[in-house]
C-alpha cells in the first residue's frame, strides 16, 4: 500500500472552538476513503484544511510524498488535490462546458500576448483544453448539456458538472464534500457508479458523506470524526459496529 | 462587417456636413469614451471587481503624455513612443491600485478604488510645488497634437479640393484605436484568462479550488483594464492639446461605469452601445432642450443642464428597474438554446 495522504496531527480552531484536534489519518493511493461524523464534527473544516482554504494551526499534512505546507489552494489544487463543495459551487452563469474549461486553467498556460495574438501554440492549447473538457462531460455522462448554463443545470447533473470540472485540473486525490446531499435514490445510485469508476480509473477519493449506506456500500476504509477528534478508523463494517461511533451518533448513554 | 467599416468611414463626413463639426467631435469622444468602457469592462464585467476610480488611469496616460510632449518641460516624444509607455505605466498604477485590494469585494472595494481615484486627481492638483510637475490646477497646455505621415492632425487636409478638417482626422485615428481595443477585448474575453476572469466574477472560491492563483489573475485585470484607460488617456491629451486636474473627476468614473452598467456588463457589443449613447445622447439633449422647449412654449422653463441631469436620473433608473442586466446583454440563453 503506498500512502497518497498523510495527516499528522492537525488541528484548526475558530477563536475558542476547537474545531479540529490532532486529527492523523493515512489514505492509501487508489482506495476510497470515507470521513463521517454527526454535523459540526469538522469534517467539512479538515476538507477546508486540507485544500488550503483555511490555514492549519498545527500539524503536518504531506502529500504524494511531499509536505503540503501552510499554502493557498491553487497550490494544493496543483499538486494534485481536487475537490468538490458541500453546496454546490458551480460558475452559475457560466456553460457546462466552459465551467471544465476552466477547471484546465491549472495545466495550461496560454497568457496575454496569446490570447490577442492567438497564435499557433494558443491555437493547439485551446482546442485541447476544450477536447479534455468535452471528454470530461462525457465522461460524467453529461456532454448533452454542454451548452446548458450551469445554473440551469438540474440538481445532479450540477454534483456532476462539478466532480468533471474538479477532474479537469488532473487530480490525484480528489475530495467529495457530500456528493450524494439532496439526491434521490437513483441519481445516488448514480453516483456510486461514478465514483467506483473513477476508483477503477486509478483515482483515489476521500469521501464526505451522510448517506450510510453510500458510505458503507463504497468506501474502503472510513474516519469518524466528533467534536474535532477522530474516534474511529477501520473498514466500514467494524466502524459499524465500533461503540464509540454508536454514541457519537445516537448521544451518550446516560 | 463590410457594412460597419463603410458606416464607420462615412459618418463624420456626412454628420460634419449635415450638423457641423462640434457633432464630429462629440464622435471623436464617443471614441474615447468606448475605450475607457471597454477597460473597466475588463475590471467590472470580466473580473467582477467594481472599481469606482478608472478614471485615474486615464488621467495617468494623459499627462504622460502632456508632460512628455509639451513646452511644460521642453520634450515632444511622438505619440506612438508614448501611447505603449502610456500603457505601460496605466497598467504599472493599476497593479498599485490592486495589490492592496486583493482581498476586497463590492462596496469595500468600490470605496478604496475611489480614494485611489480621487487621490491621484489631487496629486495631479498639487504636484506643482516645491517642484512643478504638474503644473498644478492650471494644467497643461500646448500639448502637441499627433503626427501623422508628417501632418499635424489638428490641421485640415485637401484631398483633390475637398477639405477633411482636424476633427474628422482625429475621428479616424480615434475609431481605429478603437477597434484595436474592441479586436483585444474580444480576444481576451475568448481566452484561458478571460475565463479566469469569468470564474473569479462568478465564484471566488470555486475559483481558487480549480487552480486559478486569484492574486495573479485579478492584477492582470486590473492591469489590462488600465492599460486601455492610459491609451485612452494619452489620445485625449493629444485631441484636446490640453489637461487640467478637472477633466478627471469622480464623476467622469461614474460616467464610464454607467456605460458599462447601462450597456451590458461583461458584454462588449453592449458596452459600445453605453458608450455611444451616453456620449451622443446628453449632448444631443444638450443642444437640444432649448430650441424644443421654445418651439412648445414659447420660453425656456427648464435650464437644459439641469433638465439633461434629471433625464440621465431618470433613465438610469429606469433601466436598472426593467432591464437590470443592461440595454443589451449577454445573449446567454440564445447561445445556450442554438447548437
Amino acid at each position: 500500500m503506498t500512502v497518497l495522504l498523510e495527516a499528522r496531527g492537525v488541528g484548526k480552531s475558530f477563536g475558542g472552538v476547537q474545531a479540529l484536534k490532532e486529527v492523523s489519518l493515512t489514505i492509501a493511493a487508489g482506495e476510497i476513503y470515507g470521513l463521517i461524523g454527526p454535523n459540526g464534527a469538522g469534517k467539512t473544516t479538515f476538507f477546508n484544511v486540507l485544500t488550503g482554504l483555511y490555514q492549519r494551526d498545527v500539524g503536518e499534512i504531506s502529500f504524494d510524498g511531499k509536505p503540503l505546507r501552510l499554502s493557498s489552494p491553487h497550490q494544493v489544487a496543483h499538486a494534485g488535490v481536487a475537490r468538490t463543495f458541500q453546496n454546490i459551487r458551480l460558475f452559475a452563469n457560466m456553460t457546462a462546458l466552459e465551467n471544465v474549461m476552466v477547471g484546465r486553467h491549472l495545466r495550461t498556460r496560454a497568457g496575454v500576448l496569446g490570447a490577442v495574438f492567438r497564435n499557433q501554440a494558443t491555437r493547439k492549447e485551446e482546442a485541447a483544453i476544450r477536447r479534455r473538457a468535452e471528454e470530461l462531460l462525457r465522461y460524467v455522462g453529461i456532454e448533452h448539456r454542454a451548452d446548458t448554463i450551469a445554473r440551469h443545470l438540474a440538481y445532479g447533473d450540477q454534483r456532476r458538472l462539478e466532480i468533471a470540472r474538479a477532474l479537469a485540473t488532473e487530480p490525484k486525490l480528489l475530495a467529495l464534500d457530500e456528493p450524494a446531499a439532496g439526491m434521490n435514490a437513483t441519481e445516488t445510485a448514480g453516483l456510486k457508479v461514478l465514483i467506483e469508476g473513477l476508483r477503477a480509473d486509478g483515482l483515489t477519493v476521500l469521501l464526505i458523506e451522510h448517506d450510510v449506506r453510500l458510505v458503507m456500500g463504497l468506501c474502503d476504509r472510513v474516519a469518524v470524526l466528533d467534536y474535532g477528534e477522530k474516534i474511529a478508523e477501520d473498514v466500514p463494517a467494524s466502524v459499524q459496529k465500533n461503540p464509540k461511533v454508536i454514541e457519537a451518533y445516537l448521544g451518550g448513554t446516560a | 462587417m463590410g457594412l460597419i467599416a463603410v458606416a464607420l468611414a462615412i459618418a463624420p463626413l456626412v454628420i460634419g456636413a449635415s450638423l457641423g463639426n462640434a457633432w464630429v467631435r462629440v464622435l471623436d469622444f464617443a471614441a474615447l469614451y468606448i475605450m475607457l468602457a471597454l477597460g473597466l469592462n475588463i475590471v467590472v464585467g470580466f473580473a467582477g471587481l467594481l472599481d469606482l476610480g478608472y478614471i485615474a488611469f486615464y488621467a495617468v496616460g494623459a499627462y504622460l503624455y502632456a508632460l512628455l510632449a509639451s513646452p511644460h518641460f521642453g520634450l515632444h516624444w511622438p505619440i506612438w513612443a508614448v501611447l505603449p509607455l502610456g500603457a505601460l505605466v496605466a497598467g504599472m498604477f493599476g497593479i498599485l491600485l490592486g495589490a492592496p485590494t486583493l482581498r476586497l469585494r463590492g462596496d469595500y472595494l468600490a470605496i478604496v478604488t475611489l480614494g485611489f481615484g480621487e487621490i491621484i486627481r489631487i496629486f495631479l492638483n498639487n504636484l506643482n510645488a516645491p517642484i512643478n510637475i504638474t503644473n498644478g490646477p492650471k494644467g497643461i497646455a500646448r500639448i502637441d497634437p499627433i503626427m501623422l505621415f508628417g501632418h499635424q492632425l489638428s490641421k485640415p487636409v485637401d484631398i483633390g479640393g475637398f477639405s477633411i478638417s482636424g476633427v474628422m482626422l482625429y475621428y479616424y485615428v480615434f475609431v481605429i484605436m478603437a477597434l484595436a481595443v474592441v479586436f483585444v477585448g474580444i480576444r481576451l474575453q475568448d481566452s484561458r484568462i478571460g475565463r479566469a476572469w469569468v470564474a473569479i466574477r462568478e465564484d471566488e472560491v470555486a475559483a481558487k479550488a480549480c487552480g486559478i492563483n486569484t492574486r495573479n489573475v485579478k492584477l492582470l485585470a486590473f492591469a489590462m483594464g488600465a492599460s486601455f484607460g492610459g491609451i485612452a488617456g494619452g489620445l485625449f491629451a493629444s485631441f484636446q492639446e490640453f489637461v487640467s486636474p478637472e477633466s478627471f473627476g469622480l464623476m467622469e468614473s461614474i460616467m464610464v461605469l454607467c456605460m458599462v452598467v447601462l450597456g451590458g456588463m461583461g458584454h462588449i457589443p453592449g458596452v459600445i452601445l453605453g458608450g455611444l449613447m451616453l456620449t451622443i445622447l446628453p449632448e444631443a439633449f444638450r443642444q437640444g432642450a432649448g430650441p424644443v422647449q421654445h418651439a412648445m412654449f414659447g420660453k425656456v422653463l427648464l435650464d437644459p443642464e439641469a433638465l439633461r441631469m434629471l433625464l440621465f436620473g431618470l433613465a438610469l433608473i429606469a433601466v436598472m428597474l426593467y432591464r437590470p442586466a443592461g440595454l443589451w446583454p449577454e445573449p446567454r440563453h440564445r447561445r445556450e438554446l442554438g447548437r
